[in-house]
């Protein structure tokens, strides 16, 4: 006995979205019953109670936990690679995992637009179940709101995750300290030219796909082959790209940074879609790699553990920080000059010529 | 990447910067002119300066397009989203110039117009198509590069009778700007020494050939070489400037010819000649009205000329009280020497043009981690270059290159 008996089965289809979905009223327990849960089924979201109640973390004593939050606005929804469904489970389990954390379970928050086709919604959701599944990490609650047609963009979803933290590890930017290497786990900007590729007044023909993945289980790996304190921070460069992680790194721990431009990966295809659009690779988001901050005599060690990870084949040493008062980000070019790493103001736009 | 990588090889680049400083005249300080905002954009993204001898100084041109675009055309293009109710399709870094009134493109589309960044002019047209209820305008701005896509626009528009279409026409042309900051740079008393060499936009020449640079070589008697955006390509256009100058040569050299003929696209040039006319007199940012200058559709266009159709009055607006950017156009002043200077101008707010593009010299200064000289506070502070730290000299041009030695220069 379901409280959406009496309602024609939703038509996943061709049906789309209204604004009754999000009325509380049967037509939402249609969707959460018939599109959601499906996708996502759980013990604890099945339960459809106001909360997910979770078994508290097992011992070692001390361990604490970690809470990060994402908002998910990606246009177009579907590119190559993935879509906001697995962007939003990698992009907290990720955020989660940048802590040294363990992720645990997460909650997803959906603003739906009136008339979004249910198939397409029913593709997102889909995706998101699947990419929890992989990851291991399952979505324990949620929400879904209706905004009137032309307030939104399709779907919006907001995601929370929880892990764990052993006793005794701190990651914080604010913790690297000059002397400390910069490694890479992989190249840098695909998610950010896939999408590009993707946009309808700029899109261009390219084999480029996101790089979207959980790295959950690279941190598990790096952390575990260098002793604790050995990795000062850890962090991914999505919005922003490379450039602004560098750059929040600086801040947070008032250190200059040096980086070698021939020393940071950067694909064939980005490079030749930031050449055609006037854009720097630096400043493009990925969504599968990170950076970590190690101390200089960890650093050997930490790269063979990224390398030896199926996400961090490409890893590469790309710099240190270094003691500056201005805190100064700064690039070794391929021509041997030192140059500023600009931290871009706002979204990226294309040059003109 | 192929056509891209090559001209970036780090070795080859030593090389020609350990000939360069060989070749450079000595107890004399040389001030060349990148006319082009994408060859100031390549000098700061790989740091070439650094590579160049101490005694030459590179002076930023003009040709950056939205530093020279008054503030006048903004502020029609902003009346055009919001006052008419059109959709304004530009380039990317048209979005955020200042305009009047603390507006801006950006500032528009956030408060509700319709203001969208597009890749070329046929986007434009396709909006224009796809919305046939609705006025679209194209805000076309560049210099003879990007003219020839706007009048091809122009011309589709009016063969398939694209009604709704329009284009706001700022397309600016280079060799009256040229002229210009060259005869500037030599008047007596100027704020700074006559410019010795241009280097001459490379893009630019793809469309209209390398022969109108031999003609203003010959006029303003000072050497131009024609050069490419890649690292090796600004090397090699340096060089050809320092033996034009040893010469005492007032002459233009191709140092492009993989991509600059002698006459250019000549296609492009016809299809511009005919769906576009010069305008009697352009208010140039900077360099102020120079006759003949710009560029906008002839009368059988008028329908689609946006300034016509909609009756647009272009007013002349003064630039920001303290910003440098006129002098920093026309090559008197560096960026430096401007008081707002990575203070209250800094590309993430910037209240003059130069900060805005990438292209802009203020911008491409910024990323170089110069600082302001007369800002209050901590003064100049410049990311250290490094000049050829242990690198071997290497004679040129043994063993090299896959450069060729421009025609009309002996090597």
């Amino acid at each position: 006995m379901s409280w959406s008996d009496g309602l024609p089965p939703l038509d996943l289809r061709r049906g789309r979205v209204q604004l009754g979905h999000g009325s509380g009223g049967r037509l939402a327990r249609q969707l959460v019953e018939q599109l959601f849960l499906p996708a996502l089924h759980n013990p604890a979201l099945a339960a459809l109670d106001d909360g997910a109640v979770l078994a508290a973390p097992a011992a070692p004593a001390g361990q604490r936990l970690v809470l990060a939050t994402d908002g998910h606005v990606v246009e177009p929804l579907f590119f190559p690679g993935g879509d906001i469904g697995s962007l939003a489970v990698h992009g907290t389990v990720n955020d989660v995992a940048m802590m040294g954390a363990t992720p645990l379970a997460l909650t997803a928050s959906f603003v739906l637009e009136e008339g979004f086709a249910l198939a397409d919604l029913r593709r997102v959701v889909g995706s998101m179940g699947q990419a929890a599944r992989a990851v291991g990490v399952p979505v324990v609650a949620g929400d879904t709101k209706v905004v009137q047609r032309g307030k939104g963009d399709g779907v919006f979803i907001a995601t929370t995750g929880l892990g764990t933290l052993p006793d005794g590890r701190t990651l914080s930017a604010a913790r690297v300290r000059a002397g400390d290497v910069l490694l890479l786990s992989g190249p840098i900007g695909r998610h950010g030219a896939a999408i590009l590729s993707r946009r309808e007044s700029l899109g261009f023909d390219t084999e480029l796909v996101s790089d979207t993945a959980p790295l959950h289980g690279l941190t598990a790996g790096l952390l575990a082959a260098i002793p604790e304190g050995a990795v000062r921070a850890l962090r991914d460069p999505t919005r922003g790209g490379l450039a602004a992680l560098l750059h929040e790194f600086a801040r947070a721990a008032q250190v200059g940074i040096e980086i070698d431009e021939a020393a940071v990966p950067v694909p064939a295809p980005v490079r030749a879609a930031c050449e055609w659009l006037g854009l720097e690779p630096m400043q493009l988001a990925s969504e599968g790699v990170l950076v970590a901050a190690v101390s200089p005599e960890h650093a050997d060690t930490a790269l063979h553990a990224l390398r030896a990870h199926p996400l961090g084949r490409d890893a590469a040493r790309i710099g240190h920080a270094i003691r500056d008062p201005d805190r100064f980000v700064q690039m070794r070019t391929a021509l041997g000059a030192m140059r500023l790493v600009d931290w871009p103001a706002a979204e990226a736009l294309p040059r003109i010529c | 990447m192929k056509h891209v990588e090559e001209y970036r090889d780090p070795a080859l680049a030593r090389a020609l910067a350990e000939a360069l400083a060989a070749e450079a005249p000595a107890g004399r300080r040389l001030r060349l002119m990148e006319f082009c905002g994408g060859h100031t954009h390549v000098l700061a993204r790989h740091g070439v300066g650094a590579l160049l001898p101490s005694s030459v100084e590179m002076v930023h041109g003009p040709g950056c397009p939205v530093c020279v675009l008054p503030i006048g055309h903004i502020d029609q293009a902003i009346a055009l989203a919001r006052d008419h109710g059109a959709v304004v399709c530009t380039y990317g870094d048209t979005m955020r110039v200042p305009a009047s009134g603390g507006m801006s493109l950006q500032q528009a589309r956030a408060e509700g117009a319709d203001v969208r960044v597009i890749g070329s002019p046929a986007d434009a047209l396709r909006l224009a198509r796809a919305q046939p209820g609705r006025e679209v305008v194209l805000f076309a701005i560049g210099f003879e590069t990007t003219t020839p896509p706007t009048a091809l626009a122009l011309q589709a528009a009016a063969a398939r009778d694209i009604a709704n279409f329009s284009v706001l026409c700022c397309h600016v042309l280079t060799p009256p700007a040229i002229a210009h900051v060259v005869r500037a740079s030599r008047e007596p008393g100027g704020a700074a020494a006559p410019l010795d060499g241009l280097i001459g936009p490379g893009h630019v020449a793809v469309v209209t050939g390398a022969a109108p640079f031999d003609r203003l070589a010959g006029d303003l008697r000072i050497p131009i070489a024609v050069a490419g955006f890649e690292p090796l390509d600004l090397l090699q256009a340096v060089r050809v400037l320092l033996r034009l100058i040893a010469e005492g040569r007032a002459g233009s050299v191709n140092a492009y010819p993989r991509a600059v003929s002698a006459s250019g696209n000549r296609r492009a040039q016809a299809l511009v000649d005919e769906v576009l006319e010069p305008r009697e007199t352009f208010e140039w940012r900077g360099l102020g009205a120079l006759p003949r200058s710009a560029l906008r559709p002839r009368e059988a266009y008028a329908s689609h000329d946006a300034e016509r159709r909609f009756g647009l009055p272009c007013h002349a607006v003064p630039d920001p009280p303290a910003c440098r950017c006129a002098a920093v156009l026309r090559g008197v002043e560096t960026p430096a020497q401007c008081r707002l200077f990575g203070t209250a101008c800094t590309p993430a707010h910037p209240i003059g043009p130069c900060m805005v593009s990438a292209e802009g010299a203020c911008a491409a200064h910024h990323a170089r981690g110069v600082r302001s000289t007369r800002a209050e506070g901590p003064g100049e502070r410049v990311a250290p270059l490094t000049r050829l730290d242990g690198v071997a000299p290497m004679n040129w041009p043994d063993g090299a290159a896959p450069l060729t030695w421009p025609d009309g220069v002996a090597s």
